[in-house]
């Protein structure tokens, strides 16, 4: 059984369609990247999936883990495994980011079941999500995000990723705004969280991170729907070639990047 | 302008009652300051709304209850357990009760204070030593054009008096602790602060109002504090009142040549709350902190005007008053700043953030600068708005569920607040008394 069926999937906001029709099947240990021109449909359906009740899902289905995610409340969702790095995370002033993380991670395991972490073993877990991404001890202490820089802020994503280790992880445009020594970063972090129980959906603009992380398949999302699908090769090509292509295949007229 | 003169008549034959009692008691000035203050409260009355100070708050319920002075006790029944919840767990301090605005020795307890600190009730200073208070009682919150002080001056019976001599600091703080007692008919109690630091001295004193069962009465307090050269203070205010009850307070101060004072003001309960705290920079290098927090709920109002006089140049004042408003409460802030003519080098901001967490309630923000001077640096600003709903997206995401998320967001709008409290026991109690008070049940104590 796939981890994450995505079968047929329409979603508007307001009036204004913005997913007509996507199938993305994941399984457990693969890397699937997500790629397409601005206003294709990339973010959106990394929120639908997270649970973002700003888009209405108008038709289709999601199975994740063989039950039904559409119905599910944003908090379940994560309690089940899925996971969102935000394109931009949001700043929560007054908020401890150990506090945050700790709330977190204990509210998912109640839900499973599991004992509350204590400090000791809550602080390991931390010591080695900081280290993965160089991260230092002052930044616990800081408020969520508050006045981080765009790189700190999608370190920190990783980073939550790292503590929370889920099952599934939608990773909205990662890499956007960060230079290239924050990037590989990044790139090691999500590379040593891969494995064979998690899977990873990598949403991007550009082919700059497959650079670093090579996706077992990549999807070309145009106008709402996966144009194309292909191995690691396609990355290059899109590259070279641009999104004009496809969107044509799509049948919409290019949008002239 | 005034209304309800039944009301005001009310108390005038109050006054006139009880006045052959206390002209037997009086010297010769407080006589003087009381006759003076009716024939001022009889000549104000009680403002309407269409008076500039009031023009939010509509003081109709106020003028047309009945209230009768509370009785004189010490609060029996009141034993030093029951005080627990109002009180600071382990603080090591001098704590001063008042029940009913009158010293109660029996609940209070002192702490070895320096030599020649003086906390104690007003009314025994006046009776015993009241040269020590004419130069300061009714000079600095003056009642000309104020109803509320006139009538607390006229009715001055007892309050706390606070006394810390040159050159000496208190290592700890001073409770002050008013009770109401409240009883099947509406009562009213006037207590009457006077505190002076002098020159170089610092000291911490927290004033509390609070109410251990519920019921409708009716507090007017008015707090004048002298603050001299080089002197600091740290003030708290925490207000727990009935809901059902009526505070008015007024907290005029006047600060020396570089002075310090912190105030923070923690109004939790009350059902109509006003709170007016003024400060005059009297010498050059003068330096405020004023901070508030405002929770409310249900069909609580709280109303706060706060006066910052620069009238010395130098001087810096920092104002930051948040309010968290629930249920079909309201909430008013007025900030006034006046930069006088020659206050150069003032620098003055301030700051009022509000966050409405329902449909009903209300807020009205009116910050106010005023500047004579042309060498400043003054800014103000405000904003209301509610709980980022990104946020508690973002939260949710991480598997937080709604509620938690929102108390959090809550707390942590409160917190910025609650951590300029520089004493420890009285930090928590506040942190406790917030996370109590959270719309959404209990956050876990780890937030702290």
């Amino acid at each position: 059984m796939a981890l994450l069926e995505v079968r047929n999937l329409h979603a508007r906001v307001k009036d204004k369609e913005i997913l007509k029709g996507v199938d993305l099947t994941v399984n457990l240990g693969e890397v699937h990247a997500i790629m397409g021109p601005n206003g294709s449909g990339k973010s959106t359906l990394a929120q639908v999936l997270a649970g973002r009740v700003t888009f209405e899902v108008t038709e289709g289905t999601v199975t994740y883990d063989g039950k039904d995610l559409l119905v599910m409340k944003p908090e379940d969702r994560a309690r089940e495994g899925l996971f969102m790095a935000f394109q931009y995370p949001v700043e929560i002033p007054g908020v401890g980011n150990a506090y945050f993380l700790k709330a977190a991670v204990n509210a998912i395991r109640k839900y499973r079941g599991e004992p509350e972490l204590d400090a000791m073993d809550f602080l390991e877990v931390v010591n080695e999500g900081m280290k993965l991404l160089g991260l230092d001890e002052s930044f616990m202490k800081r408020s969520l995000n508050d006045g981080f820089s765009g790189g700190e802020k999608k370190r920190n994503e990783i980073f939550q990723m790292a503590v929370i280790r889920p099952r599934l992880a939608i990773l909205d445009e990662t890499d956007s705004g960060l230079d290239i020594d924050a990037l590989r970063i990044v790139a090691n972090g999500i590379n040593s969280l891969r494995g064979p129980d998690r899977a990873m959906v990598v949403v991007t603009h550009y082919a700059r991170l497959l650079e670093y992380v090579t996706p077992d398949f990549i999807h070309v999302l145009a106008d709402g729907r996966i144009v194309k699908s292909g191995g690691k090769e396609l990355a290059m090509e899109l590259e070279r070639k641009g999104y004009g292509w496809l969107e044509e295949e799509a049948g919409r007229p290019p949008s002239g990047r | 302008m005034a209304v309800a003169v039944p009301a005001v008549d009310g108390y005038v034959s109050e006054f006139v009652r009880s006045s052959a009692d206390r002209s037997r008691r009086d010297v010769p000035w407080l006589g003087d300051l009381r006759k003076v203050a009716i024939e001022q409260f009889a000549r104000l009355g009680f403002p309407t709304i269409k008076h500039e100070e009031w023009k939010y708050t509509n003081l109709a319920p106020l003028a047309r209850t009945p209230f009768r002075p509370a009785g004189v006790h010490d609060g029996p029944g009141i034993v030093g357990e029951k005080l627990k919840p109002v009180t600071f767990g382990m603080l090591r301090c001098t704590q001063l009760v008042f029940v009913n605005g009158r010293h109660a020795s029996r609940l209070s307890w002192h702490r070895p204070l320096p030599a020649g600190v003086r906390a104690t009730g007003l009314a025994e200073v006046l009776r015993d030593d009241p040269m020590v208070v004419e130069p300061h009682l009714g000079r600095h919150a003056r009642s000309d054009d104020q109803t509320f002080t006139a009538l607390n001056t006229a009715f001055i019976e007892d309050g706390a008096f606070v006394h810390v001599p040159k050159g000496t600091v208190l290592e700890e703080p001073i409770h002050l602790l008013f009770l109401s007692t409240p009883s099947a008919e509406p009562t009213v109690s006037h207590p009457r602060n006077l505190v002076v630091l002098g020159p170089a001295s610092q000291a911490t004193i927290i004033e509390s109002y609070a109410s251990l069962e519920d019921g409708s009465y009716f507090t007017n307090a008015v707090t004048e504090v002298v603050v001299g050269e080089d002197a600091v203070l740290h003030r708290y205010k925490v207000g727990r009142e009935s809901e059902q009850a009526y505070h008015i307070a007024r907290t005029e101060m006047i600060q020396g040549r570089s002075s310090n004072v912190t105030s923070h003001t923690i109004s939790l309960g009350g059902g109509f709350v006003r709170d007016d705290v003024n400060t005059r920079f009297a010498g050059e290098g003068g330096e405020l902190s004023l901070d508030g927090l405002y929770m409310l709920g249900g069909r609580q109002l709280f109303d706060t005007h706060t006066k910052i006089d620069h009238v010395a140049p130098n001087c810096t004042s920092r104002e930051l008053y948040k309010g968290i408003l629930d249920g079909a409460s309201r909430g008013v802030f007025n900030g006034q700043i006046f930069v006088r003519k020659g206050a150069q080098k003032t620098v003055a901001r301030q700051t009022n953030k509000n966050l409405l967490l329902s449909n009903e309630a209300f807020v009205d923000s009116t910050p106010g600068l005023e500047i004579l001077a042309d060498d400043v640096k003054c800014n103000h600003g405000s904003t209301i708005g509610q709980l980022a709903e990104d946020a508690i997206f973002y939260m949710r995401t991480r598997g937080i569920d709604e509620a938690t998320a929102r108390n959090i967001l809550t707390y942590a709008f409160a917190a910025e607040i609650v951590n300029l409290v520089t004493v420890a026991s009285v930090r928590l109690k506040m942190n406790e008394l917030v996370l109590s008070r959270l719309p959404y049940g209990r956050v876990s104590k780890e937030i702290l």
